[in-house]
């Protein structure tokens, strides 16, 4: 990280040039360049915003309305039928049940258990604790499809194959809220802990009372982003997941787009509303998301 | 921050005791995490590099085959084909993610009204599933009569062969990668970009450096770090690609779309070659602990610049 202090001595060696002119000419140049910076950065916002504009028009437009010919940007009349079809002919109801079951298991077990292990690597010293954070640190990018064949025998081994566990257990051995916890905790106060573990409190109850309290935002970063990544999980669900009542909203989805006359104003309609709570939490708690997006690199 | 602060007893006599405990605590705490990570991943990871020396259809007693898997693979037009459409997505999609990150990272950095609801709409494809967002794709690029299409008719351009033309089947996926992606670039970008000093513009306009001088020299050494990160995260993401080219094309038409995560699917769970599909998977795990590395290394610098 030298550059900066290189590029800024250049800067401040090199003799200062005519004060006025250059700044008027930049202060009239930037109103122009406002306004054309404001217009890239709509133009931007509208191209990536337009498919999500586009699930809403074909979610709540007519049957089928989006794929006659003729170009028509908007619904010719607004309708919940394609919602309503979706509903009656698939049980859509169960699929949203089943994806916050699960959401709900892998984010408790999860930020449980990635807490207790961030806590040991930040603040216990144990033999084998660096090899055991980099074995842990290794196999975070390790994708499913590298090991479902065996993950599937596995799971079938264990006889759970087909069930709930067979998508939650898996899930939640992850080691992603490992990394962000052990950090956090590492900077939390050493004396804080050293007083408690002085007044003779044992690993758990410096754990419970004093780390815990101190790590709520670590706590709601771990939560949403999890949470996330079970509600959109794909590829291990669909091996996992044998039976239609115990799909979730992703393979549900792929579900209706793999019968015979696929009904896409159905699936936008599910589409629409699998995203929806992901999108309303994102837009409350964006903060969150943004720090363990870009702390984590996950995605 | 790579240093582990081991805590040192400060004296060597009589703290044994404590210092077994120390060590129960530790596994104690990490027993369950460790428990279901050896269970599905450490089992299935030693298992799949078993099952990539056999042969098995998912019946009956799995057979040693030695290296055959492996042989058969290097002799496998559709797994070149798969490798090389890999390469491909990943050549294409990732200077697009950090080209367009930075660009819009840039951009949404100034001085601009309503700048918090732009990088909001942008950033949004991130919690979006790639299931959903496939299935967008499938209905924009829909062949017939699907928007993109009309749109192009509309402006007296002919309508492309989305389903139909391998080659355009593949630009599909690579822009619906894209769209998912670009919002984390450019967030991770505007991290980068808080992190110079203003002061740094300033001295460069006074010496009189235009604006693309100014980016060219300012913007883009002092966000190197964020780059670095990026290329790894964005080389293994797309590198991984599933979810939306399983959607979207199944990699189809033929094998024009097929990459290493769906042709390993495709053998494990289509067709039912399973020790063929987990010499695949073998392969996507190589590959991916290398990158793993590089980007541990990476990360150590990006942890001590911070």
């Amino acid at each position: 990280m030298t550059a900066p202090t290189l590029v800024q001595s250049a800067a401040v060696a090199a003799p200062p040039t005519t004060g006025a002119r250059p700044s008027r000419r930049r202060r009239r140049g930037s109103t122009a360049g406002l306004v054309l910076r404001t217009a890239v950065a709509a133009i931007a916002a509208a191209v990536v915003f337009f498919p999500l504009y586009w699930m809403l028009v074909v979610a709540f437009s007519p049957r089928g309305e989006a794929f006659e010919p003729g170009l028509r940007l908007w619904p010719s009349a607004l309708t919940l039928d394609n919602f309503a079809r979706a509903f009656e002919r698939y049980p859509v109801g169960e699929w949203f049940v089943n994806s916050v079951v699960i959401g709900a298991f892998i984010t408790v077990v999860t930020v449980t258990l990635n807490l207790m292990a961030g806590y040991a690597f930040a603040r216990i010293a144990f033999p084998g604790r660096n090899v055991l954070f980099l074995v842990a640190l290794a196999t975070l990018m390790i994708p499913v499809q590298a090991i479902m064949v065996a993950q599937f025998r596995v799971v079938t081994g264990l006889q759970i194959y087909g069930t709930y566990w067979s998508v939650i257990l898996p899930g939640a051995a992850t080691a992603f809220g490992i990394f962000l916890a052990r950090q956090f905790i590492l900077a939390i106060p050493q004396e804080l802990v050293e007083a408690a573990r002085i007044d003779g409190a044992g690993h758990v109850r410096v754990f419970l009372r004093i780390v815990l309290p101190l790590s709520r935002p670590l706590i709601a970063v771990l939560t949403l982003l999890t949470l996330l990544g079970s509600w959109n999980d794909f590829a291990w669900p669909l091996i996992a997941l044998k039976d239609n009542a115990l799909f979730t909203l992703p393979i549900g989805l792929l579900y209706m787009k793999g019968q015979t006359t696929p009904d896409y104003s159905g699936i936008m309609a599910l589409a629409l509303l699998s995203v929806l709570p992901m999108v309303v939490l994102f837009l409350v708690f964006q903060r969150y998301f943004v720090q363990g997006f870009a702390r984590s690199g996950i995605r | 921050m790579t240093a582990v602060p081991l805590r040192r007893p400060s004296s060597r006599g009589g703290r044994r005791p404590a210092r077994s405990r120390d060590a129960l605590a530790g596994y104690g705490f990490l027993a369950p995490n460790l428990l279901l990570m050896a269970v599905f991943l450490f089992v299935p990871i030693a298992w799949a590099i078993q099952l990539s020396f056999q042969e098995t259809r998912g019946f009956g007693t799995p057979e040693w085959v030695g290296f055959d898997n492996y042989a058969r693979m290097a002799a496998d037009p559709v797994f070149w084909q798969s490798l090389g459409n890999t390469v491909l997505f990943t050549a294409v999609t990732v200077p697009l993610e950090l080209l367009g990150g930075l660009g819009l990272a840039v951009l949404l950095n100034s001085v601009l009204p309503a700048r918090g609801v732009f990088r909001t709409i942008i950033v949004l494809p991130l919690v979006i599933s790639g299931v959903a967002s496939g299935m967008i794709a499938v209905i924009l690029f829909y062949e017939s009569n699907g928007l993109i299409n009309k749109l192009l008719a509309a402006v007296g351009l002919s309508p492309i062969g989305w389903q139909s033309d391998g080659a355009s089947a593949m630009v599909s996926v690579m822009v619906a990668a894209v769209w998912l992606r670009i919002g984390f670039n450019m967030m991770i970008y505007v991290a980068g970009l808080q992190s110079v000093s203003p002061d740094l513009y300033e001295a460069a306009r006074i010496d009189g450096a235009t604006a693309f001088q100014q980016f060219r020299s300012v913007t883009v050494p002092l966000v190197g770090p964020s780059t670095f990160f990026l290329l790894i995260m964005n080389v293994i993401a797309s590198f991984q690609v599933f979810d939306l080219i399983f959607v979207m094309t199944g990699g189809g038409p033929g094998y024009s779309t097929s990459v290493l995560g769906t042709y390993a699917y495709r053998n494990g769970f289509q067709i039912r070659e399973q020790g063929y599909g987990a010499a695949l998977g073998v392969v996507i795990l190589v590959v991916t602990l290398v990158f793993t590395y590089v980007q541990w290394r990476t990360s150590r610098t990006r942890d001590l610049v911070e």
